[in-house]
């Protein structure tokens, strides 16, 4: 600071102790020109834009609660005999890890509490990351420049589940081990190197004596330090990218609209952050999660019916019971198809979503910043796509769930399971193609709305005695809203012979591209908005029909 | 990729700025951009007494929110641990759960709702624009970045030093190996470990609930009795590696019933013994229909016919479960004839 400004501010007497304070931090951190671009920075508004915010809080939630847990949980499994405060299980021999999970249930004031928090925000962690990732992809806020942005958070879907599989089977109960069973047969089947993967991550024989330790640090620290680094870096580019918004009045590709950081979203997120925990908070408190004590310490030769896994396994869970048990035996070794398939589609399902975004780009060929967004039905094809995606996510859920559904609706375990089979490949064709006549359906009556007006409801008589429903105009806002969409013209390869009979050589990956572009953006995969002309030839002439 | 290739005719044309942001409707285009609406007032910009009203739902909130933590801490003190209380509709359940729960939503609950409603309500709602500038570099600075990145390259003399280069990558590329040799020690190794279950000649066939030696005469038809191999208690060291391969399910058929040559053969006045872990992915299979003779894993519903061998009959399980051959020895007692003939539980690449 200059002699001259400290003179002044003498002069006028001190400066407020914040205002010092703040002086103070920027001449070592620099914090003016950091919040010079971001105190007053702009965030669109709409309702979905609050689902990553679910994601972000009950992220916080977890880590808060979970730090708590780690103060109570014994990760070992050494065998001990129960004489805590839950009377039936009074003598029983357990390992530690699920004798202090007890501990925490019934001995630690507030501890079932924290427990339930934490596996509640798991849960809605992982099921507004799903939704979240379907709301950018319908949207289409996964384009240029976002696309790094959307690899983020797919990564921090992923290991969210990860997480998610190592935190349940802590506590070593009969349910998770049950589970943590399943994951050894599935790592059994991986051809070649299957045996030694499961007897490393082991220590040897199943269960054998180290696999809580082992996933308690992959648990606490492995995966949430990556997933930490990635949320930091998935809310620094959301911050730099700016937030997408939807097409309006002033609404534009180059700039952004909305309230401002300080107050309105301080005040706004931030006090999302305590409703979203405050609603948790409150399931815990009256819905009971994972009562490991009903279920006993794992035994390998015990289970219990109708055991699940956490929901967002349930995809997974399903495609290995929908599975025929193929094995192929050949020269010593047995390549197990039924287990090993399962596996390697789990992997392909998701991949496939994450790569989408790239394949889009490579058909539109389209290198623009795109800021604004899409509205799913102005884009068919993709959204058709997603909802084909999204079925095949919840044939496997149904899948997971095959013994429960058939017990609760009195339907066969066989027949529900051969429904998972044939709908697994039938369920996303037709979802696609229902999909896109909707979208395409939506198409129509928006330029319908744009051309004729909105219905109004209003009858009115004619004199001649016919009847017709009175239509009213829209308003230039509505009107910009509905054609502010783009629409691609789909490629063409051009003529492959020129005028001189000369043929050119086209490489198949442009044919592709080509046939792709023409599934995208053909004649039977948009509806051409209207155009100035249609409108006045409508509006200019015999009025409305 | 090859898009460059393909010429951009594709794109649509952007709607820039002919059709700007002027509030004036464009005589030309009907569906030109008329820029941003006016602002509306709500009733709190124009009405103090409206305003002051929000003021005293957020203040009434934000207190709501003190006392429910005062209510928390008076919770976690008085309220006995162990203490049940009945919730219609949710049963006995934990009263310290249910009180601190409450209490500490409505607490944390309050404060966002406040803090939404002075947003909401006090707060400007004025809409802000702010524009966007392009992420990519402009043309000079990315031809100031690379000048530089070539000087630094230069500088280095990495491209020039060959040998440098070449040792330095081999260096880098062999270091990790300490990791991945430091690794080893995780687990032994398979060996045919998976192959060999406790189970052998004259081992006899314990009950798993009674922990007593059962006898032929103990298994009823139509029930499902399980078994360890004698020597085998629970409170030694590897009693779960151990169980988790031997653990046994026994039952007894009408001889006449069974249907394979070999199950008749190793099984004893019509008990036949099966490996008890699926050979799917290793559940424990526990539900037996007494008429058919199937058994089904509860996890994923492999269904096997006992009466026939153990064979798969519908789920995913992809063999069927290891018969283990018993007989009787001189006291009358059941016992094993030897292990396993082939590896129990799920399949693996050196099975076989």
């Amino acid at each position: 600071m200059s002699t001259t400004t400290s003179n002044e501010s003498r002069s006028r007497g001190k400066a407020p102790a914040g205002e010092r304070l703040a002086d103070w931090a920027d001449g070592r951190l620099g914090i003016y020109s950091l919040a010079k671009a971001n105190l007053r920075k702009i965030f669109p508004d709409h309702w979905s834009f609050m689902l990553g915010e679910v994601c972000l809080y009950s992220f916080i939630i977890i880590i808060l609660t979970g730090v708590y847990l780690t103060l109570f949980f014994h990760p070992s499994m050494n065998e001990v005999e129960y004489h805590g405060s839950y009377v039936p299980l009074q003598g029983q021999l357990m390992s530690e890890a699920y004798r202090s999970t007890l501990n925490i249930s019934f001995d630690v004031r507030g501890g079932l509490l924290i427990r339930q928090i934490h596996h509640w925000a798991a849960l809605v962690f992982l099921g507004g990351m799903f939704v979240h990732m379907m709301r950018v992809f319908f949207t289409g806020a996964f384009r240029k420049p976002r696309e790094i942005n959307w690899l983020f958070g797919f990564l921090l879907f992923v290991l969210g589940m990860f997480t998610g599989f190592t935190g349940y089977s802590l506590p070593d109960d009969l349910l998770s081990g049950t589970g943590i069973r399943f994951m050894e047969g599935a790592i059994l089947s991986v051809p070649i190197v299957g045996t030694y993967i499961s007897f490393f991550l082991f220590g040897g024989e199943f269960p054998g004596h180290d696999f809580v330790a082992r996933f308690y640090s992959i648990h606490i620290l492995l995966l949430p330090g990556i997933m930490l680094g990635l949320v930091v870096g998935h809310l620094i580019l959301v911050f730099y990218h700016k937030h997408t918004q939807f097409a309006g009045p002033g609404r534009k590709n180059t700039n952004v609209v909305g309230m401002p950081l300080m107050p309105v979203y301080m005040a706004k997120a931030g006090g999302f952050f305590f409703l979203v925990f405050g609603v948790i908070a409150a399931i815990a408190a009256i819905a009971s999660i994972n009562p490991i004590w009903t279920m006993g310490p794992y035994r390998p030769d015990q289970v219990s019916t109708g055991a699940q896994p956490d929901w967002y396994m349930g995809f997974a869970e399903g495609l290995i019971r929908a599975m025929p048990g193929w094995e192929i035996n050949f020269w010593g070794h047995t390549l197990v198809l039924g287990v090993f398939i399962p596996l390697v589609l789990f992997g392909v399902v998701l991949m496939v979503i994450a790569a989408y975004p790239f394949l889009e780009a490579w058909v539109t060929g389209d290198k623009r910043e795109h800021h604004i967004l899409d509205r799913p039905r102005n884009a068919p094809t993709r959204t058709a796509f997603g909802v084909a995606w999204i079925t095949v996510y919840m044939v496997g859920l149904i899948g997971g769930g095959n013994d429960l559904i058939a017990t609760h609706f009195h339907l066969s375990i066989n027949a529900v399971t051969w429904f998972v089979r044939i709908a697994f490949f039938v369920g996303p064709v037709i979802a696609f193609i229902v999909t896109k006549r909707i979208c395409l359906g939506l198409q129509r009556r928006d330029r319908d709305k744009v051309l004729h007006g909105r219905e109004s409801g209003i009858i009115k008589r004619l004199p001649h005695g016919e009847f017709i429903e009175v239509h009213e105009p829209l308003s230039q806002e509505q009107m910009y809203t509905l054609t502010a969409h783009e629409q691609y013209k789909p490629v063409e390869i051009g003529p492959t012979v020129d005028e001189n009979g000369v043929e050119r050589k086209v490489k198949g990956s442009e044919k592709l591209r080509a046939k792709l572009s023409k599934a995208y953006y053909g004649e039977d995969s948009q509806i051409p908005k209207p155009t100035v002309e249609e409108y006045r030839e409508i509006t200019s002439g015999h009025g409305h029909h | 990729m090859s898009s460059h290739d393909i010429s951009e005719e594709n794109l649509p044309e952007q709607r820039g700025a002919a059709q700007g942001a002027v509030r004036l409707a464009d005589e030309k285009n009907p569906f030109a951009d008329p820029g941003l609406p006016p602002h509306e007032h709500r009733r709190q910009d124009v009405d103090e007494r409206a305003a002051k009203r929000s003021e005293r739902v957020v203040a009434l909130l934000f207190t709501v929110s003190m006392l429910a933590t005062i209510a928390f801490i008076a919770a976690y003190v008085t309220i006995p641990v162990d203490k049940a209380i009945y919730v219609f509709p949710l049963g006995h359940i934990s009263a310290l759960n249910f009180a601190l729960g409450l209490t500490l939503g409505t607490a944390l609950f309050t404060i966002g709702a406040g803090a939404v409603h002075w947003a909401r309500t006090l707060m400007s709602d004025v809409e802000l624009v702010d524009e966007r500038h392009p992420i990519e570099a402009s043309p000079e600075t990315r031809a100031k970045v690379h000048a530089d990145f070539q000087q630094g390259a230069k500088d280095s003399q990495l491209g020039r030093r060959k040998l440098i280069r070449t040792t330095m990558f081999g260096a880098l590329a062999l270091v990790p190996l300490s990791g991945v040799v430091l690794l080893r020690d995780l687990g032994t190794l398979p060996g045919t470990k998976l192959r060999h279950t406790l189970w052998s000649k004259g081992k006899l066939l314990v009950n798993m609930n009674t922990n007593q030696p059962l006898r032929p005469s103990d298994i009823a038809v139509g029930s499902l009795t399980f078994a360890k191999p004698e020597g085998l208690e629970e409170k030694s060291e590897e009693f779960q590696d151990e169980i988790a391969k031997a653990a046994l399910m026994i039952v007894r058929l009408q001889p006449e019933d069974i249907k394979d040559k070999r199950e008749l053969e190793w099984s004893h006045e019509g008990i036949v013994a099966y490996s008890k872990i699926c050979t799917h992915v290793g559940c424990p299979i526990s539900l037996y229909e007494q008429q058919t003779h199937h058994v089904l894993c509860p996890c994923h519903q492999s269904t096997f016919d006992l009466s026939d061998g153990a064979r798969v009959i519908f789920g995913p399980a992809g063999h069927p479960l290891p018969q283990l051959r018993i007989g009787v020895n001189d006291e009358g007692y059941l016992e094993a004839l030897g292990d396993f003939e082939e590896p129990v539980g799920p399949a693996f690449w050196e099975r076989g």
